[in-house]
């Protein structure tokens, strides 16, 4: 067989510009696959990593997933509100290690309006643990102070020092604007991929002044209460939307999970991040399917090229088998010439996406983790991946099958004079 | 010597059960080291009987022995091998792998059989030899097979062929492709390189002219 190598390689230099285009297509479809699944991988990988090193979010009772949606993607709002007591009773559980309240219900211009306290920037993170840093400015310190996420500051052109109006719910109602309570930009936050760069946020009493004229989601006629007296009312809130709870021991998480569950005073939910996450990905993991599908469609077309190349190659290398033939090669000698010239093809295609990939990854991983939230791009090949591989040279292989047959009929009906 | 190099009997050969013989031949058998001159009009079963001889057809009745072992008690892999290592061919034309150089193609038989890898000492000089002695220009060995002419090709063709000392050689009409004037030289530069190498010779041709230059001629019916 070792004679054969050296032939087919030669063989394949002599016709490397059909063969060419050939390993051109495969490569691409190789990309495309590998990039494909990459993509998946790093896009599962950010979306569980959303909201990372938090052990549990808490809200009203309701379905897991709308708590997951509203607290973590401010999609959609929560049924209820939590009683401040409630979550000063279970922050003081003593598993509990930090708690961050979250209140929602405002926008500004589309994005949500999130209000928290200080302890949200020094306790949030996402993706592999990251704290939010800040690219300037700083967190909030005045009662209408707000610090913007990376998108709003981009989307917005929005610098420090910027005054802002908050409207009331989604901003799409006229005349519920806030007009009357500006905020300045504090700070701006680094992008992160996930929903704190679309994020505005305020302190919980900033959100208690500006609804204190305000009743039942309207201001009160004839009440207008300016922003110079409100530190004088109790900016305490009364109740906020959900909180985030971080525990000394993750151990005890489901046993605090529970209590939660048991709560005496109102009905409350507790879910662990990451399963929700995962769950929510199930959902919307159809179009995921449609992608790889997608990939393999394109990956189809590649080999057929291959195939077709190879097929029509046979007639002009119908003389050189014979050759071979006489000089004693056999025709399973053939069929080996032909199968072992698409696998090279396939090989060096999977070779060269592979290093694409891996580089396009290296260089421009950090970017597009910045700019779609993706988890950072894996550099090596994942299991995953190995069996994608596997997959890629099963169908090369098969495929090649059908030139490699017809060369052997071929040269067997042929013998040593090829009859053209 | 005692064993012919080829020996045929009895020979009948047709391609499908319903089709009438396309070649019958009853007795023939080339000694070895001589030399014979095959002709018969197109049709008459020539290439059937080189395919024959070479272990890629066989026959419905009768046998082909190569150096006294008949090919039809061997297996197809068996018979590939054999052909490597006693069996030299020769075509028409286009006879050699044109992204090869020349000295790679006189050197192929070498790399499929061990046998004849070992029968010369050192394969590159040995092709050397014969290419000088078939009177091809030493400054072509390293080019493209496909940049010679025909004339040229044929040379290496019959280099290839003879390399490694093969006791059988074959040659499918190696001269229709040249003018009249080089045929005779060409034949008379084989045979002399075949004598030299031990081969018995098995020349196909249409042109009875060359039929003196050989042992003993052989004629097919139609």
């Amino acid at each position: 067989m070792k004679p054969l190598l050296l032939i087919a390689l030669k063989s394949a230099w002599n016709r490397r510009l059909t063969l060419g285009l050939t390993l051109l297509a495969i490569t691409l479809a190789v990309m495309l696959l590998l990039s494909g699944e990459r993509i998946r991988q790093a896009a599962r990988d950010g979306f569980a990593q959303s909201v990372s090193g938090t052990d549990l979010i808490v809200g009203a009772r309701g379905s897991p997933l709308q708590l997951v949606l509203y607290a973590v993607f401010q999609v959609g709002e929560a049924s209820h509100n939590i009683d401040w007591q409630s979550y000063q009773a279970i922050a003081a559980d003593p598993a509990v290690a930090w708690s961050v309240p979250l209140t929602l219900g405002d926008s500004h211009r589309g994005f949500p309006v999130l209000g928290t306290t200080p302890a949200y920037f020094e306790h949030y993170r996402y993706g592999d643990r990251q704290p939010l840093r800040l690219t300037a400015g700083q967190h909030f310190n005045g009662l209408f102070d707000a610090v913007i996420g990376a998108e709003v500051a981009v989307k917005l052109g929005y610098r420090l020092g910027e005054r802002i109006t908050l409207s009331h719910g989604s901003g799409q109602l006229p005349g519920l604007a806030h007009a009357d309570k500006p905020f300045t930009v504090a700070g701006i936050l680094a992008p992160t991929g996930t929903p704190v760069d679309r994020r505005v946020h305020v302190s919980l009493a900033a959100i208690e002044a500006i609804h204190l004229d305000w009743q039942g989601g309207a201001p009160i006629t004839g009440v207008s209460i300016p922003a110079d007296v409100v530190s004088k009312f109790d900016l305490q809130p009364k109740t906020i939307t959900a909180f985030l709870l971080g525990l000394h021991q993750r151990s005890a998480v489901f046993r605090l999970q529970r209590r939660i569950a048991d709560f005496h005073a109102e009905p409350l939910l507790a879910v662990l991040p990451g399963v929700a996450l995962d769950q929510l990905w199930q959902t919307v993991g159809v179009v995921e399917k449609a992608l790889l599908g997608i990939s393999w469609l394109v990956f189809a077309v590649g080999l057929a090229g291959l195939a077709a190349v190879m097929l029509a190659s046979l007639s002009e290398r119908r003389r050189e088998l014979a050759v071979l033939r006489s000089i004693g090669a056999g025709p399973r000698h053939i069929l080996f010439l032909l199968i072992l010239e698409s696998l090279l093809v396939t090989l060096l295609g999977v070779l060269l996406s592979l290093g694409l990939v891996s580089s396009a990854a290296w260089l421009g991983g950090p970017w597009l983790a910045a700019q779609f939230g993706l988890s950072t791009l894996p550099l090596a090949v994942s299991p995953g991946e190995l069996r994608l591989l596997a997959g890629i040279f099963a169908a090369a292989l098969l495929v090649s099958l059908w030139p490699a047959w017809r060369a052997y009929r071929l040269s067997l009906a042929d013998g040593l004079i090829p009859r053209l | 010597m005692s064993l012919p190099a080829i020996a045929i009997a009895n020979l009948a050969f047709r391609w499908r059960p319903a089709d009438a013989f396309c070649l019958k031949l009853a007795n023939a058998t080339v000694d070895a080291g001589k030399s014979l001159f095959l002709h018969g009009p197109s049709g008459s079963g020539k290439s059937t009987l080189l395919n024959l001889i070479g272990g890629v057809l066989l026959p419905e009745r009768g046998s082909v022995s190569l150096l006294g072992q008949p090919l039809g008690e061997m297996s197809a892999s068996r018979r590939d091998a054999f052909r490597a290592d006693h069996l030299g061919f020769i075509f028409q034309q286009f006879n050699l792998i044109p992204y090869l150089s020349v000295l790679d193609n006189v050197l192929l038989p070498c790399r499929f059989s061990a046998r004849r890898a070992r029968r010369v000492s050192e394969p590159a000089a040995e092709a050397r030899r014969l290419l000088a002695g078939l009177d091809l220009d030493p400054g072509l060995l390293a080019r493209p097979a496909a940049e010679l002419s025909v004339g040229q090709q044929q040379r290496v063709a019959a280099a290839r062929a003879l390399i490694g000392r093969p006791e059988i050689l074959i040659a499918d009409e190696p001269t229709s492709a040249l003018d009249a004037g080089r045929q005779v030289a060409f034949v008379e530069l084989l045979l002399s390189e075949a004598r030299q190498a031990g081969s018995a010779v098995v020349f196909v041709s249409h042109d009875l002219r060359l039929a003196a230059h050989f042992d003993q001629s052989l004629a097919l019916a139609a």
